[in-house]
């Protein structure tokens, strides 16, 4: 399985120089750029952990390329994303999300059915990753 | 006498019938006052009457005035009452047609509803005789009025919050055929669009409860689609389910089942009125949910320029009312769409000011004083390679919706979704990078379809697919150079 979430999921893994570009265009658009990693990448964890402060005065994207670098040694068997966020009012929220790491083995989710009233279904969706502690996912 | 001229005292009151302009509705000198709500009428008089007391009797009409005199008017502060007609502009190009503004005091509306703002606006006035036609063409909303309204009950960026979807465009399709399938095969649809690559799926506006399928047959379905397309593919996925019914007991009972089986959105139909619009917005920011609406009715009204209701003026009024989704048109589909007008409308969608823009058909500056922002749906007729062209005109914060262009794809459901989604996500990086998307975007197309060959068949298929027609609701005013979209 491939895990979709962000912008560009759907499209070959990007290069080095390909991310450099993406968040040149986020931080000539006034955003911060920020690296963040998980080995939990439940569709509604917001919280992925932070690998810095989002770069509220950088204006070049290879500083960002290089944390992601840096990231990588430390957490390359994991999600890697980079989020680009805008502080203007009104938005003050994400403006970009995009995978930048992934573990070479995605195992995907598992659909967990409780069956309640009527034909009525909870439904739990859990990545097969979890199981393990933090730390011990992802080899 | 001239009818313009506005009479005081015993000659105002005598029993009897007198000129509208006469009785107060017109006042040439009138400054609207920042808390005035101020309409805009396209008033199209009877051949003979004259388009100052054509103005006049519109004010009347909508504010205070009946036919004739009434001397209960000195019981009240009747002044402040009467709208104002205060300037009548001849639409240019259009002989016989003009443009009648007019001031209505905060205090004719009771605050934070739609009903009783449309029932003086648009009450009695259009059947006046007087008039060949009427339409009322935009509105500006003081901030004191727009303040005691809810407004969208999620609102575009904690939609993308919930969604975990940022920076792109969402993506959607309308389950077809939109009537006749069953529960289990209406799902089907639902689950091969969502793990192919879309966000959401969306019931059509005609989806209720019927025989070939009730209503919780589908949300059951649907749900286990939903749910299993999450799993699959690690996003957060939605369906609209439509609550739309009978009674607003009916539309309730839906909501809350839906809420139950962890649906993200339920949706409505713009025809169940705009009360019941206003209760399941409230509902819905209660109880987290998105609220899609779709437009279905509104081209009776809206779509000829004579007579009716703009829709930038329902855009207005249903961001006031408090949905989170509304259809806006596509610029290049199937559905009206003039570009100038249907960017006049996103901007009412989208924006925390509307400054007047005339070539986009909005007439006054509009402050919507922080209320939410509405995420306006693209829907009718679009396919996978005029995605350059989507993006172009309708930027990054829209629903896409390729119904047709989804499960009509000749690999299958899933394919169309992937093809759809490969499209975006390319042309969306392709314009971050520096890409000139509007003249590379076939170029663009061609070669993300080089490694994904959904998208290559989807192009093929549909490679000469444009609607191209005569708009009936284009803007009457050139636009300026810089403002070509």
């Amino acid at each position: 399985m491939r895990l979709r979430q962000g912008q560009f999921s759907f499209l070959p893994d990007l290069t080095d120089d390909q991310i450099r570009e993406q968040a040149q265009y986020a931080i000539d658009n006034g955003w911060a750029v920020s690296v963040e990693y998980t080995d939990d990448p439940h569709p509604r964890n917001s919280y992925w952990d932070m690998w810095c402060r989002p770069m509220f005065d950088n204006p070049d994207a290879a500083a960002l390329v290089f944390e992601v670098n840096e990231c990588r040694k430390e957490h390359g068997g994991k999600y890697i994303r980079v989020i680009a966020f805008d502080s203007s009012h009104g938005w003050e929220s994400i403006r970009m999300s995009f995978i930048v790491n992934r573990p070479a083995d995605e195992p995907g989710f598992r659909l967990v059915r409780q069956e309640v009233d009527g034909r009525s279904i909870r439904y739990t969706i859990e990545s097969y990753a979890v199981r393990e502690p933090e730390g011990r996912r992802y080899a | 006498m001239n009818a313009e001229t506005e009479l005081t005292g015993k000659a105002r009151y005598s029993a009897g019938v007198l000129k509208y302009a006469q009785m107060g509705y017109w006042d040439g000198d009138y400054e609207p006052k920042d808390t005035d709500i101020i309409a805009l009428f396209r008033i199209t008089p009877q051949d003979g009457v004259d388009e100052i007391e054509a103005a006049a009797a519109v004010a009347g009409e909508s504010s205070t005035a009946t036919w004739t005199v009434v001397w209960t008017d000195r019981l009240t502060a009747c002044d402040k009452y009467r709208a104002k007609a205060y300037r009548v502009d001849p639409v240019p190009n259009s002989p016989g047609e003009f443009f009648a503004y007019i001031a209505y005091d905060l205090d004719l509306f009771e605050g934070g509803s739609i009903a009783n703002l449309t029932a003086s606006i648009i009450g009695n006035v259009f059947g006046f005789k007087p008039l060949k036609a009427l339409r009322l063409e935009d509105m500006r909303l003081p901030v004191a009025y727009v303040k005691t309204f809810q407004g969208p009950a999620t609102g575009i960026v904690v939609e993308r919050e919930r969604l975990n979807v940022y920076g792109r465009p969402l993506l959607g399709a309308t389950v077809k055929p939109k009537l006749g399938l069953s529960g289990r095969n209406y799902g089907r649809v639902v689950y091969e669009a969502l793990q192919g690559g879309l966000d959401f799926t969306k019931d059509d506006e005609n989806i209720n409860s019927q025989p070939f399928m009730h209503w919780r047959d589908r949300f059951l379905y649907c749900m286990e689609a939903v749910n299993r397309a999450s799993a699959a593919t690690g996003e957060v996925k939605g369906t609209y389910l439509n609550i739309t019914a009978a009674t607003m007991e009916d539309m309730y009972e839906r909501a809350e089942f839906a809420k139950s089986l962890g649906s993200v959105i339920v949706m409505i139909d713009l025809v169940i009125g705009y009360t019941a619009i206003q209760s399941m917005a409230k509902w819905a920011r209660a109880n987290d949910m998105i609220l899609h609406l779709h437009r279905a009715g509104h081209s009776t009204y809206t779509r000829q320029r004579s007579h009716g209701v703009s829709f930038r003026v329902i855009a207005k009024w249903m961001r006031l009312a408090g949905v989170d989704h509304l259809h806006a048109g596509t610029v290049v589909g199937k559905l009206e769409g003039d570009p100038a007008t249907t960017k006049g409308y996103y901007d009412i969608f989208r924006e925390e000011y509307n400054p007047m823009a005339l070539e986009n058909g909005i007439f006054f500056d509009q402050d919507w004083a922080s209320l939410n922002k509405m995420m306006p749906v693209a829907s009718g007729g679009i396919h996978a390679g005029q995605m350059h062209q989507l993006i172009h005109y309708l930027g990054e914060d829209v629903v896409l919706q390729f119904g047709g262009g989804t499960i009509g794809h000749p690999d299958g459901i899933a394919a169309g979704a992937t093809a759809n989604r490969v499209a975006l996500e390319s042309m969306v990086f392709a314009r971050n990078a520096g890409r000139d998307i509007w003249n590379e975007g076939p170029d663009i197309l061609r070669a993300a379809a080089k490694s994904c060959s959904p998208l290559e068949r989807a192009l093929e298929t549909w490679k000469d697919v444009s609607f191209n027609y005569t708009s009936t609701d284009a803007p009457d005013f050139a636009p300026t150079p810089e403002v070509a979209m």
